[in-house]
């Protein structure tokens, strides 16, 4: 599943987007959500906390979670703030959090 | 007592006897530039030509008594004459001549009236003053702007992302690295990442002497920032001074990826990436 996040989210856009996310995987019982946030071009505490947590629940209902498109900018801004994201899977761009699914579940099975 | 003039009056008198006087004050300035030996990076018919740009516009700002044209013509000037070779003293004194050249003709034509001279001093000085400050500042600056971009362009020449492999880019860093320097390695490095596509970065720092810790946080932040774009970095080179410094900011020297020298690291960073180095035949 994708999920692609638009720019200039509130805070409780990422709330929806969180439990809104964990339904779907349930309901399609996904293997893999892979979050595109190209669009984002800030990334403030909460919205990075909301992202681990959104990898965290659905790592619980046994699935991969995989950021993709953090920016240059974005991702310097964001480690000076000391937001890691850590613990969370991410990749360049969609293609490249495809090939890491991939990767992934060929190693598991 | 003769009638007190109001100062425009004042310096449109003085303006109307410097324009009057124009060939014969400049040709003595010339002179003692020439004396002075200023502007010896330049020919007799350059001096001569700036002189007379010159002379104008200080004229005419002593005329309009605004300074942008005399500004913008500063920095033009400068412009033209950094490359060459001239100095800052040099401009500031030539400036300072003409200044003297002017006074003296004021002095000669004033003299059996003390009482005028003052009054035409006066109106002259400060603005006099306000030009050697316009045209000496308008060349630091310049200098200033110059100097600015060469360190640029050497902080971009000294910071080169390599990209060796597909998907793998190297970083030897040399030589001493402040903040500022460590920032724009960084953005380079992040830019770098996207545009190649790297999976894997080796940063080596086998050149590096020395790093305080504000650097040595820039390249945690580094190796977190290029994980966030999906890289993997691999830092070499790391001296026993370094890896204290690292310590004692409390990096987890265990979790960041390290290897003793460049060669380990990229044989590590092909491994990560699948690659295998195979010997075909015996070097020739």
């Amino acid at each position: 599943m994708i999920a692609t996040f638009q720019a200039a989210l509130s805070d409780a856009d990422l709330n929806q987007l969180r439990s809104g996310l964990v339904r779907q995987v349930v309901k399609f019982r996904s293997r893999a959500v892979i979050v595109d946030v190209t669009a984002m071009d800030v990334m403030d505490s909460f919205a990075s906390r909301t992202l681990r947590e959104i990898a965290h629940m659905i790592r619980l209902r046994g699935a991969e979670t995989v950021i993709v498109g953090i920016q240059p900018e974005v991702a310097f801004a964001m480690v000076q703030l000391g937001l890691t994201l850590e613990g969370v899977a991410t990749a360049l761009d969609l293609e490249e959090g495809l090939a890491y699914l991939t990767q992934k579940f060929k190693n598991i099975n | 007592m003769v009638g007190s003039e109001a100062p425009s009056e004042l310096l449109r008198e003085l303006v109307a006897h410097l324009r009057q006087n124009r060939t014969q004050l400049r040709e003595e300035w010339v002179v003692r530039i020439t004396e002075a030996r200023l502007l010896t990076a330049m020919t007799k018919e350059e001096i001569f030509a700036e002189a007379t740009s010159v002379y104008d516009s200080y004229v005419e700002a002593l005329e309009t008594e605004t300074f942008e044209a005399l500004q913008a013509y500063a920095r033009n000037l400068s412009e033209r004459i950094i490359p060459r070779g001239v100095e800052t003293h040099e401009v500031v004194g030539i400036v300072l001549l003409l200044r003297d050249v002017l006074a003296r003709s004021l002095f000669a034509k004033y003299q059996t009236d003390f009482k005028k001279l003052n009054r035409i001093l006066d109106a002259y000085e400060p603005a006099a003053n306000r030009i050697a400050n316009t045209v000496a500042v308008g060349f630091v600056q310049e200098r200033e702007r110059v100097i600015r971009q060469q360190q640029e362009a050497i902080r971009e020449l000294s910071t080169p992302v390599l990209q060796v492999r597909e998907r793998l880019l190297i970083l030897p860093i040399i030589g001493v690295i402040d903040p500022q320097r460590a920032r724009q390695l960084t953005e380079q490095l992040l830019r770098g990442i996207r545009t190649n596509r790297a999976k894997v970065v080796v940063i080596d720092i086998t050149g590096v002497a020395a790093m305080d810790v504000t650097v040595a946080n820039h390249l945690v932040q580094t190796v977190e920032a290029s994980r966030l774009l999906g890289a993997t970095v691999i830092v070499t080179g790391l001296s026993p001074e370094i890896a204290q410094t690292l310590v004692t900011i409390g990096v987890d020297l265990g979790k960041m990826n390290t290897v003793g020298d460049l060669q380990g690291g990229i044989e590590q960073a092909e491994r990560l990436l699948g690659y295998k180095v195979v010997t075909l035949a015996e070097p020739r």
